[in-house]
């Protein structure tokens, strides 16, 4: 089924003989492109973008919590404001807020979702399931280039009036009025949130795009019982998209009509009440993370599978605990607000249900490590990112287990170890789970392989500098250090180096992640259609590296003995 | 042109495809839509649970007055643009069901008439489910004269039922607190 005839011409950079439609060229090709592989890439390339922002602004969080006292935001401030003395150092400590809030918004909706959920899902989803691309490629156009306006809008907040005399906004991710209403009368919030809207429009209508997909054109014999798990993965967190990015959009709006036409839905002055913003902001917050997570969950499968030559083990099982954490993710939410005055009950609800979702949770890793075991594993650069990925994560999801009880809550709310957790989910679960497809998918989506030791390289440079940078913050939470703070005490000053160490070291690593994609390009060596072997058992393996720019013109009958 | 790759796409296909596409574009203004829903509900929820320390309304005690004391406070904030002092009631210690009456004193401090209200709740939350009051000056809007001061009565009962509630089983104190804001209907 290899298409081997046409690896010469698209290793060259031509796109094989159209025979179907005339191959548009140059920024055509991109700009009005409707091809699900050409939209994914720029996915990634914009995901790519977003990911060093988010990261240099990080890098400035770090600097300043080097050492106790105000380093540099009060020169920073200086600089952008042109104030002195006092006055530079209070607008410093708004503009750390700035950035942090900045940093976080920049990750969530520019970095982590359009790699996965707008990169990988669209590039490999359709492909996994026998698809000749995705349901409707114009609106998977759209929602490609609603993303950079929307990423523009958040740049754009940083520099225009928040609080009174200061700018940007400082609110953090999660923007809880009054703070972000009256707290914030400049209009920074408002770029925030109508940033929010944008990328709320275009998750949604990605959503309904790969859903569709998955739901309709699935290939002759392709059930969804045999369907490749990372193609589950994409359309639970899809469904998830659907039914929680609403909510934040409506929450959202009400905010904006309170703060500019008068309206008081989170204002206790005309009867409102800003507890309610919160419950509505983690409705929408906790599935979130979910969709942050779940296609590293499939990623991960596929390479753990792949490079244990075996398949996955328990792939029934694999689905539905994604179906069963989606579900669960949606009636857990106020286990972010155990601080807002629950009444015992509604805690131990919160809590009883929270500690349900360790179940399905702990049937995937059990089963990642099943798969593994009596696998015939060999230690390539995506299966080092994936170990990584299960060890992380795992590490994360018990300080989960943790924060679930209320009553430790109590005294970690909001303090370094809640950072450390969430950074270990996300920055370093998810994140891995992106550069381990990254790596896993890179000779198909370019047809060239990567240098092997320069991928394990920036997997060993990475996996030492975010541990260095997040673990030491469980001992800072620990002990008492809130999180979302210009300074901090004396006490706090041993593991908070250690922790810039750590990103220094990040940085680095990322260094050799550029210098490894550009040397890839360089040396062009050819990877062929399927470089993993005998594991590599989906559909996109039986493509040319890269993939024709149409596909599957005939389609491939799955018969019943096909592995998933 | 039609790029929708496909030579594979039937019109059948393509029908389902909208069909589908167009249920889930529903899915999702209902979403939307059920968000806008929430803040009348949650109101509600809050009212008949006393979720948040929400008080409640009742016209009388029905279910009369047991031993366990109670002492209830009362506080008082006033947004900095109402023109008024207002000063609360002093504590108050009494067995639970006896149905008390106490006086705000509230004052313009302002050369112009000025209409106020108030939001309250109490605290523990949990007890805003068995706080019962039966006139508050908080039902209505207030317009105070320039200079005026006015006495502003609150009768209310603690629900004896909350001796059987665990979560509140160590109270021997609740709180009242009023916010009150210059009303929109007159401007400030």
């Amino acid at each position: 089924m290899a298409n081997t005839a046409h690896l010469e011409a698209q290793a060259t950079g031509h796109d094989h003989a159209s025979h179907d439609h005339h191959t548009p060229t140059g920024w055509r090709r991109w700009v009005y492109s409707t091809n699900h592989k050409d939209i994914g890439i720029m996915y990634l390339v914009f995901s790519i973008i977003a990911g060093v922002i988010g990261g240099l602004l990080s890098g400035a969080m770090r600097l300043e919590l080097q050492e106790p006292g105000i380093q540099i935001f009060h020169g920073l401030a200086a600089m952008a404001y042109g104030l002195e003395g006092d006055s530079a150092i209070d607008a410093g400590k708004h503009m750390f807020n700035v950035f942090v809030s900045a940093h976080a918004l920049i990750m969530v909706f520019f970095t982590v979702m359009p790699a996965t959920m707008g990169g990988f899902a669209n590039y490999f989803a359709p492909l996994m399931i026998g698809a000749p691309d995705t349901a409707f490629p114009r609106i998977n156009n759209i929602a490609f280039w609603l993303l950079p306006p929307a990423l523009l809008l958040t740049v754009l907040s940083m520099f225009f009036e928040g609080p009174s005399g200061m700018l940007g906004f400082g609110g953090g991710w999660t923007a809880y009025p009054p703070l972000a209403t009256s707290g914030h009368p400049g209009p920074s919030t408002d770029f925030v949130i109508f940033s929010l809207h944008v990328a709320g429009v275009s998750s949604i209508l990605g959503a309904i795009n790969l859903i569709t997909t998955i739901l309709n054109m699935r290939a002759p014999g392709m059930t969804l019982h045999k369907m490749p798990l990372f193609a589950w993965s994409v359309l639970v967190t899809a469904f998830l998209l659907l039914l929680a990015l609403p909510v934040l959009a409506g929450a959202i709006t009400m905010m904006l009509t309170d703060r500019n036409f008068g309206t008081t839905f989170f204002n206790p002055e005309g009867g409102g009440d800003p507890i309610l913003y919160q419950h509505l902001f983690w409705f929408f917050g906790h599935p979130e993370v979910y969709i942050m997570i779940l296609p590293g969950f499939g990623i991960i499968s596929h390479i753990v599978a792949t490079f244990s030559r075996k398949p996955v083990f328990g792939y029934m099982a694999m689905a539905y605990a994604m179906v069963a954490i989606g579900f669960v993710g949606f009636v857990v939410w106020a286990h972010h607000m155990y601080t807002t005055g629950l009444s015992l009950d509604v805690q131990r609800y919160f809590v009883a249900a929270t500690m349900v979702i360790a179940v399905p949770t702990g049937v995937k890793i059990f089963s990642w490590i099943a798969t593994m075991w009596g696998g015939s594993i060999t230690f390539r650069t995506p299966m080092l990112w994936a170990i990584g990925f299960i060890f992380l994560f795992t590490v994360g999801g018990v300080t989960g287990v943790v924060l679930a009880n209320a009553g430790a809550d109590r005294a970690l709310h909001d303090t370094y170890y809640v950072v450390a957790h969430f950074h270990y989910v996300l920055s370093l679960g998810a994140v891995f789970s992106i550069f381990a497809g990254w790596y896993y998918w890179f000779p198909k989506m370019f047809g060239y392989m990567y240098s092997e030791f320069l991928g394990k390289l920036h997997f060993w440079v990475m996996f030492v500098g975010v541990n260095l940078i997040f673990f030491p913050q469980h001992f800072l939470g620990l002990a008492g250090m809130p999180r979302r703070y210009v300074d901090y005490p004396d006490a706090f000053a041993l593991w908070n180096r250690v922790s810039s160490i750590g990103y220094y070291i990040t940085f680095v690593a990322l260094v050799i992640f550029f210098y490894a994609t550009w040397e890839a390009v360089r040396k062009k060596r050819l990877a062929g259609d399927n470089p993993w072997g005998d594991g590599a058992t989906t559909l996109e393996w039986t493509l040319s590296s890269p993939p024709p720019f149409h596909q599957f013109t005939t389609l491939p009958k799955i018969d019943s003995k096909d592995a998933h | 042109m039609a790029d929708l790759s496909t030579n594979l796409d039937t019109p059948d296909q393509a029908k389902r495809n909208k069909r589908m596409a167009s249920s889930l574009g529903l899915v999702a203004v209902g979403m939307v839509g059920l968000a806008f829903a929430s803040v009348p509900l949650y109101q509600l929820f809050c009212q008949v649970t006393g979720f948040g320390g929400t008080p409640q309304i009742a016209a009388e005690n029905p279910k009369g007055v047991i031993a366990r004391e109670m002492k209830v406070r009362f506080d008082v904030n006033v947004d900095k643009r109402l023109p008024w002092t207002v000063k609360a009631a002093a504590p108050i210690t009494d067995q639970i069901g006896k149905v008390d009456t106490v006086n705000y004193i509230a004052t313009n401090n302002s050369d112009k008439p000025v209409t106020g209200v108030a939001t309250f709740n109490v605290v523990p939350d949990k007890a805003g489910i068995y706080f019962n009051k039966i006139e508050c000056f908080c039902f209505t809007e207030q317009t105070l004269q320039p200079g005026e001061s006015v006495e502003m009565p609150i009768v209310f009962f603690v629900d004896p039922d909350l001796d059987e509630n665990h979560e509140l089983a160590t109270i021997k104190e609740i709180t009242l607190s009023y916010t009150f804001y210059a009303s929109d209907s007159e401007g400030s």
